[in-house]
């Protein structure tokens, strides 16, 4: 198995900014192009005008995740060496509906408020610069939260086996619900007003 | 009048599936090289930390939260959200020069004053960058990456982010429709 490149040492770790820098930049380049440096297009998805954020998310999300599972089934990649980032039931859910409404209150989140900045959007500079002042005041406030960040432990847990199927049936039924999505945002779109922007 | 902006919008950008279909080879690309997802808060706390670290290094060595991303182990993966921050903001640069949208201005909704606006970004930047240190990362390091690699976590963000977003929505619908 030669995959994932940097940490089988297949390419020295000398490549990981080098890797980053690219890789970003395929990020930014995609996420602008998607129309995602425009906080209107993007609150779109929450009043019904503009899916984009909806149909963009799924489908990426499904094709890294077949990828990454026809990659670990052709011997490609070590599925076990891929980052599972841990779940912590209560913070996640916390931090997901402040999140939410940072979301609805800002109409960027962290990425495509760079992607707005990086286009001359003042309003996504300074949605930016308030994530330095929130990480900041979570950082100085942790005492307080500690309790909520550490609560619900559940390890680097995997999805399909919390629902105690195989991956490949997982992605299956999520190819499946997000298939249906699209298809209930066409509708929505199609009735309801068209906001200019 | 109305159907020709659509059209010219849906021209100006790419086609939802075909930007969704070139993210995903994207951030495929990204596990298959460095065994970790894409992300973008990850980098703002990096620099908040390194900030606080510079000003007060004994006040990050005290820190139950700031101490965990300071060691002398450090991973050769730590500053990566960095470098990959610098390159979204390059790439989005180059998209947007090559679409004709590079511009200094403030978009928002006819209803609310580019005031209004600013307060609400800064609010909602501080709230985003709150929730996303409960959530280990935001859209694109919990949510988005966490679903490709099938973490639980991922799923949780994702519901709860876009939840939360549905349910406050209503309330405000004057900065947006």
């Amino acid at each position: 198995m030669i995959g994932p490149l940097i940490p089988q040492g297949t390419i020295g770790s000398e490549w990981s900014n080098v890797s980053g820098l690219i890789l970003g930049m395929g990020f930014g380049y995609v996420l602008e192009s998607s129309g995602f440096s425009s906080s209107r297009k993007l609150a779109g998805v929450f009043y019904g005008y503009d899916f984009v954020v909806l149909k963009v998310f799924f489908t990426a999300a499904i094709t890294a995740m077949v990828g990454l599972l026809y990659f670990s089934y052709l011997g490609w990649v070590d599925f076990s060496m891929i980052y599972i980032n841990p779940t912590f039931v209560t913070s996640a859910i916390v931090g997901g509906v402040i999140m939410g409404l940072g979301f609805i209150m800002g109409g960027f989140c962290p990425g495509t408020s760079f992607c707005g900045a990086a286009i001359g959007k003042i309003d996504a500079m300074i949605f930016s610069l308030g994530m330095f002042v929130g990480i900041f005041l979570f950082s100085e406030a942790f005492p307080l939260f500690e309790k909520i960040y550490y609560g619900g432990p559940m390890g680097n847990s995997l999805v399909n086996e919390v629902l105690g199927m195989s991956k490949g049936v997982f992605a299956l039924i999520l190819i499946v619900v997000a298939v249906g999505a699209f298809m209930v945002a066409t509708l929505v779109e199609k009735r309801v007003k068209k906001v200019d922007y | 009048m109305n159907t020709s902006s659509t059209e010219d919008r849906g021209k100006r950008y790419l086609n939802p599936y075909f930007g969704g279909f070139l993210l995903g080879l994207v951030l495929l690309a990204t596990m298959f090289v460095t065994g970790r997802g894409l992300g973008a808060s990850g980098a703002v706390k990096s620099t908040v930390v390194e900030a606080v670290n510079t000003v007060s290094p004994k006040h990050v060595e005290k820190s139950k939260y700031y101490s965990q991303f300071v060691s002398d182990d450090i991973h050769p993966m730590s500053n990566w959200l960095v470098f990959e921050v610098i390159g979204v903001l390059a790439g989005a640069f180059v998209s947007g020069a090559l679409a004709g949208r590079l511009k200094f201005k403030i978009e928002h909704s006819p209803k609310i004053t580019s005031r209004t606006r600013l307060v609400m970004a800064l609010l909602g930047g501080l709230m985003f960058g709150l929730g996303s240190q409960f959530g280990r990362g935001c859209t694109s390091g919990a949510a988005l990456s966490g679903m490709a690699s099938l973490a639980t976590s991922g799923f949780i963000a994702m519901m709860a982010i876009f939840g939360s977003a549905y349910m406050f929505a209503y309330f405000f619908r004057k900065f947006w429709i």
